[in-house]
């Protein structure tokens, strides 16, 4: 009999995202492009992700979009909003965890989960890229080093500076003036990470934040956030290993579940 | 004779009416005789007796926001100094007025008196306050204290009271005519009946599935707005109510086209610049509004002639209570149109709501276990609208519902 498999597309503001899981609900493969709704981001990661296993489109039993280009995915069976989507997926991957917080290209949420990776409640941002990746994107640029620089800058700051504004076009400008007093990159980059996290705290405090919490989306693959984020909250962080995925791997469950567990219930 | 009559449907009714009633203002502006801009939820029974053609800036930015002519207005209250956090019905109002006032003709004809009850809205008092000085008309005010505790207290009805009995005395000056007490004890039944009627027929959401769509009770509200001291206003919510008895019979949501699977209850104004993407997400999902705070806004209940209850009626507003008694309200809105989520409208114009609508969410959620989720967007300004955020959030909430349903 052939195999059955599980996709989940999460195709994001910045990057597209895509995993396939098999019938015992283990993750086969995944894949990460850095282009997001609107381009060929979502093809690529899926061509990725076919030319990686040998496998195609046909071989998929059911597919699930999820992300800001949700629709966009005509081959999709079903689309799901990513606060569901992160919600299973972080399930999948700490079952422990309850209060979530996904920081994405242009949206930041906070998520309240029970113990089977529903949503008990959400919250998200305003129409406002503050405290977003795209926000560490724009600081980056003008401090003339990569995002993925970011992390280790933090690490060395000695006297970390304070970003005050809460609009990313006014942060550039503070930042800008920072730079012309010679403050050095290492302290402006620490006061930008403690300025996202900032603006994500007044999100995450409307939810009831359970001990056992955890940081999604992209911009939780910057360990400098993570870090920030430990030290305003004084708790652990789970930060999951892909945390990039986690929308993707919550769809490719939702996925899943529509044929293998249908009728479970 | 009636310009309507029985044959026709309600929507047929409500669209000639609203017509009409601006007709007849701007006739009755080329005749000389006076207009009166008025807000949403003030005392008409005064000015319907004094045969003043009332008319209502909050209805106007609505119908100028949802045919998407808003900018304009907008950006030329923002060149006059007026800031864009204030209100966007306030803007789009001030807006007109100052693009208007020196034109011969204007579609929403302008005001020889303003009046407000700032039963509502506090805005209401400066917005006001500043076309009566522009304009150097007479401003009418019914001041209405805020209720900070769970009742409504004797000296704030008797303070709106003895303000009414003032009104009274203030429009025999500027009509410079004796006020009609038959006439407005006349005015006073009708404009009772007809509050009656507008409760009648939209409370019917409560049915299952709902007979109406919460977004065509935002349509027919413009008629209990306009023209609550008219009878052809009742004539037509009774024609409503019928129109929707029937639909009850056979079973027909007001979703036209669509399933209703979930029913929710939209907290706020609605957000007239994106109406039908706002609606259009919803029915998607088969989610039909049948909860608001809008049947029982205009169930002004007094007895005809007594200004006592009268006063009472204005100043018990579901705007002008506390905390709790705005969280009451609601609780009792979701149970009675068994509403299984709600949708809170972050609506920039109104600080008022806005702020009040953190700690009712919280409430409903932990009292009522019911899922709520919230969008950003405006009554009027459609700069504060995201279509991308507003479709998510719906669609997480819908997910939310079916969960919890499972």
């Amino acid at each position: 009999m052939k195999d059955r498999y599980y996709l989940g597309v999460d195709v994001g503001s910045v990057s597209s995202k895509a995993v396939i899981m098999n019938r015992n609900k283990e993750i086969v493969k995944t894949s990460v492009v850095q282009l997001g709704t609107g381009t060929s981001g979502p093809k690529q990661a899926l061509d990725k992700l076919f030319s990686d296993t040998g496998l195609s489109l046909e071989d998929i039993s059911v597919t699930v979009g999820t992300g800001y280009g949700r629709n966009s995915l005509a081959y999709a069976d079903k689309q799901i909003s990513e606060i569901s989507c992160h919600a299973k997926g972080i399930n999948y991957e700490f079952k422990n965890v309850r209060t979530v917080l996904d920081i994405g290209g242009q949206d930041v949420k906070a998520i309240s989960i029970d113990g089977l990776g529903r949503v008990l409640n959400f919250y998200m941002n305003d129409k406002c890229a503050a405290g977003t990746g795209r926000f560490l994107e724009v600081m980056a640029r003008i401090l003339g080093v990569n995002v993925d620089e970011l992390e280790n800058l933090d690490e060395h700051a000695k006297n970390p500076v304070t970003v005050s504004s809460t609009c990313t076009v006014f942060a550039e400008s503070e930042v800008i003036s920072l730079l012309s007093q010679e403050t050095k990159i290492e302290d402006i980059v620490r006061g930008v990470h403690n300025s996202i996290v900032n603006r994500a705290l007044a999100l995450l405090y409307k939810t009831n934040v359970e001990e056992d919490f955890t940081l999604t989306g992209g911009v939780a693959q910057n360990k400098g956030v993570i870090r920030a984020l430990e030290r305003a909250l004084n708790k652990k962080i789970y930060v999951a290993e892909r945390p990039q995925l986690i929308g993707a791997i919550g769809a490719a469950i939702f996925a899943y579940e529509a044929k293998e567990e249908r009728g479970k219930k | 004779m009636s310009i309507i009559n029985e044959n026709m449907t309600s929507m047929e009714m409500l669209n000639i009416l609203v017509d009409k009633n601006m007709e007849d203002a701007r006739k009755a502006k080329e005749r000389g005789e006076l207009v009166c801009w008025s807000s949403s939820i003030a005392p008409c029974e005064f000015t319907e007796t004094m045969g003043i053609h009332t008319i209502y800036p909050e209805n106007y930015a609505a119908v100028i926001a949802a045919k998407k002519l808003a900018p304009e207005f907008l950006e030329h209250a923002e060149r006059k100094g007026y800031a864009n956090d204030i209100c966007g019905y306030a803007r789009i109002n001030l807006g007109y007025m100052d693009l208007q006032k020196n034109l011969a003709n204007s579609e929403f004809p302008l005001p020889d008196l303003v009046l407000l009850c700032n039963n509502i809205c506090e805005t209401l008092l400066k917005w006001y306050e500043n076309i009566a000085y522009e304009l150097n008309i007479p401003l009418l005010i019914v001041d209405v204290p805020f209720n900070h505790g769970n009742e409504v207290t004797e000296e704030n009805i008797k303070y709106v009271e003895s303000q009414l009995h003032d009104i009274i005395h203030q429009l025999e000056v500027i009509c410079n005519k004796p006020f009609d007490m038959d006439k407005f004890q006349e005015v006073m039944k009708i404009a009772s009946e007809n509050a009656n009627a507008w409760y009648e027929a939209t409370s019917l959401c409560s049915a299952e599935p709902s007979p109406l769509s919460g977004f065509d009770m935002f349509n027919y509200m413009a008629l209990i707005v306009c023209m609550r001291g008219k009878k052809e206003c009742g004539i037509t919510f009774k024609k409503l109510k019928e129109e929707l008895e029937e639909k009850i019979a056979k079973g027909e949501s007001g979703l036209k086209g669509a399933e209703e699977k979930h029913r929710i209850m939209w907290d706020g104004i609605a957000c007239w610049p994106y109406l039908s993407h706002t609606y259009k997400v919803l029915k998607n999902k088969g989610a039909n509004m049948t909860g608001s705070t809008y049947p029982s806004a205009w169930a002004l209940k007094y007895t005809p002639g007594n200004l006592y209850e009268m006063a009472k009626a204005y100043t018990s507003m579901g705007n002008n209570l506390s905390l709790k008694g705005q969280t009451d309200l609601r609780k009792g809105i979701i149970e009675e149109t068994k509403c299984n989520g709600v949708v809170m409208h972050l609506n920039r114009s109104c600080k008022m709501c806005d702020f009040l609508q953190y700690e009712i969410g919280k409430e409903l959620e932990e009292s009522m276990n019911i899922p709520i989720t919230t969008f950003d967007g405006d009554q009027a300004d459609p700069r504060n609208y995201s279509k991308a955020q507003y479709e998510t959030r719906i669609e997480a909430l819908v997910e939310m519902m079916e969960q919890r349903a499972e």
